[in-house]
């Protein structure tokens, strides 16, 4: 009993592991997307004249913030601004602003 | 079903740190975090402690002013397209939405070892953690004639919004069309970097609709524009023509008030209708006089990845006042992203969960050019574990291509939800 006991804690222990190895503390991504709010307002909902990010699409919102970074789409800020995130970080900032309530 | 229970105590691991938290602030003996100076620094770490712990930690905020004036926006005040009141914002939200509780009052001591503020009017407020956002004062000591009485009253900075943003926009109306408007710039690092030059922009715009015939003499003490320069540079020469006159290494030795006259270290004397003196600066006096001004008994020097500060226990300085990475520039931007980060770390601290060993943020800071066309400066800052401090991310970040109406809006609904992420 206390092997199989043991046996489960170290499973738990490599799940929990690995799951941190392919995606960022969610904590740390809270914090990262914030950065976002100045502009996007807190949590992603936005005053007026700005693009609320709150409850969109995740896969939308990766695809236009690569395709800034990338260049395929025009900018004033954002071009500038993706490019220092990493591909990671933005599908995790886009994820977070996707869970958020409108 | 000891398996089961177990794999039920396995699966809980995770959140331990967070049960463990709430038991330690939770069962009426909340944890205390007082918040020292409500601008764009301290007002968004107080609302984002507050969000961020789910409402569990006390957050007491100590602010003089009764409303939050803007510094952002300030210029188009000078410049005559913007009042006072479209930069002024009550703080009554942070305290009805987040539950924050405001003491209007000066401090007077912060005894680090008990953790406990002492206010100007005799209150005592005790802390857990203590976040500490004193914004800069001027250092007129290398001033002399700017000591004399009633100088400080003739010659604004106009570098804290208020009523010195008023008193200069009088003078500028005030001023007869052929008068000269001298602008001094202290050397970096100061408050916003590209501030003093749409300061010049804004008077220049003013002058070339209401009083042609007059000049903006910019005497900067820098050896040549800190920020966007060909972007500003530009503007002078297309927009201002015969309005605006640039001179750099211009390092501002004293004032003569009653005949309004700059004194320079090397340089001709400039004699102007309008003196505009913005002083070199350093961290608010609190922090000086709390010795954790430690960089040069100038700036507070901190660990970015909490923004506590290298000399005393408890205390997180952020904001303006600190001793800044690499690349990062003294901002409102910037000091929105140190109350999140502080924020996020004050809450890991106190309910045991580990602090964010990954910051990264950005900043966009927008120019007014004229009362409507706009350039920007954009960075990402992410922290660097080898060097323990924030560094510019190699390949992002960059300035307009060109001054537009377009980035005129953009930069309005940026101090629209700016103001509503420090404030609502």
């Amino acid at each position: 009993m206390k092997h199989s006991r043991f046996l489960i804690a170290a499973v738990v222990a490599a799940a929990s592991l690995a799951a941190h190895a392919q995606s960022a503390d969610p904590l740390t991504v809270r914090s990262w997307a914030a950065s976002c709010s100045n502009c996007h307002g807190t949590n992603g909902v936005a005053q007026s004249g700005m693009e609320s990010l709150a409850g969109g699409n995740k896969d939308e919102m990766y695809k236009k913030l690569i395709d800034f970074k990338t260049g395929k789409k025009p900018a004033t800020v954002m071009h500038q601004l993706s490019k220092g995130y990493s591909d990671q970080q933005l599908e995790a900032i886009s994820a977070y602003f996707a869970s958020q309530k409108k | 079903m000891q398996r089961r229970q177990f794999i039920q105590t396995g699966a809980s691991l995770g959140a331990l740190g967070m049960l463990s938290g709430c038991a330690s602030i939770g069962g009426g003996s909340s944890a205390k975090v007082v918040v020292i100076g409500g601008g764009f620094a301290g007002a968004t770490a107080a609302k984002y402690v507050r969000m961020w712990s789910d409402y569990s930690i006390q957050v007491t905020l100590v602010e003089p002013n009764p409303t939050f004036v803007s510094c952002p926006i300030s210029n188009l005040v000078l410049g005559g397209s913007k009042t006072m009141a479209d930069i002024t914002t009550p703080y009554d939200n942070l305290e009805k939405r987040h539950g924050i509780k405001r003491v209007q009052d000066m401090v007077k001591h912060i005894d680090v070892e008990k953790r406990v503020v002492h206010l100007a009017g005799g209150g005592e407020l005790p802390y857990d953690r203590l976040i500490l956002s004193p914004g800069i004062d001027f250092m007129y000591d290398k001033l002399p004639g700017m000591q004399k009485a009633g100088a400080q009253d003739q010659v604004m900075h106009a570098w804290k919004a208020g009523a010195q943003t008023v008193t200069l926009r009088k003078q500028l109306e005030a001023m007869p069309d052929g008068g000269v408007f001298a602008l001094a710039i202290p050397q970096a690092p100061y408050r916003c970097p590209p501030g003093p030059y749409e300061r010049a922009c804004q008077v220049a715009e003013y002058f070339s609709k209401n009083k042609p015939k007059s000049k903006v003499i910019i005497v900067d003490g820098n050896d040549d524009v800190t920020s966007k320069g060909p972007l500003f540079k530009k503007a002078w020469a297309e927009r201002y023509a015969g309005i605006v006159e640039y001179r750099g290494k211009h390092v501002l030795s004293d004032v003569d008030v009653a005949g309004k006259t700059l004194k320079f270290e090397f340089s001709d004397e400039v004699k102007a209708d309008v003196l505009n003196v913005i002083p070199p600066m350093r961290a608010g006096a609190l922090a000086v006089n709390s010795g954790m001004a430690t960089a040069n008994n100038r700036w507070c020097e901190v660990d970015f990845l909490t923004f506590e500060s290298k000399v005393a226990k408890n205390v997180h300085i952020l904001g303006d006042s600190i001793q800044i990475a690499p690349g990062m520039p003294k901002s409102g931007h910037m000091a929105n992203q140190h109350g999140k980060t502080a924020a996020a770390a004050v809450v890991a601290l106190l309910t045991g969960k580990p602090v964010n060993q990954q910051p990264i943020y950005n900043n966009t800071c927008y120019s007014f050019v004229s009362s409507e066309d706009v350039v920007h400066v954009a960075s990402v800052h992410a922290y660097d574990a080898e060097k323990k401090t924030m560094v510019t991310v190699p390949g992002s970040g960059g300035v307009s291509a060109a001054a537009s109406e377009l980035e005129g809006r953009y930069a309005h609904a940026w101090a629209r939800n700016i103001w509503a992420d420090v404030l609502a």
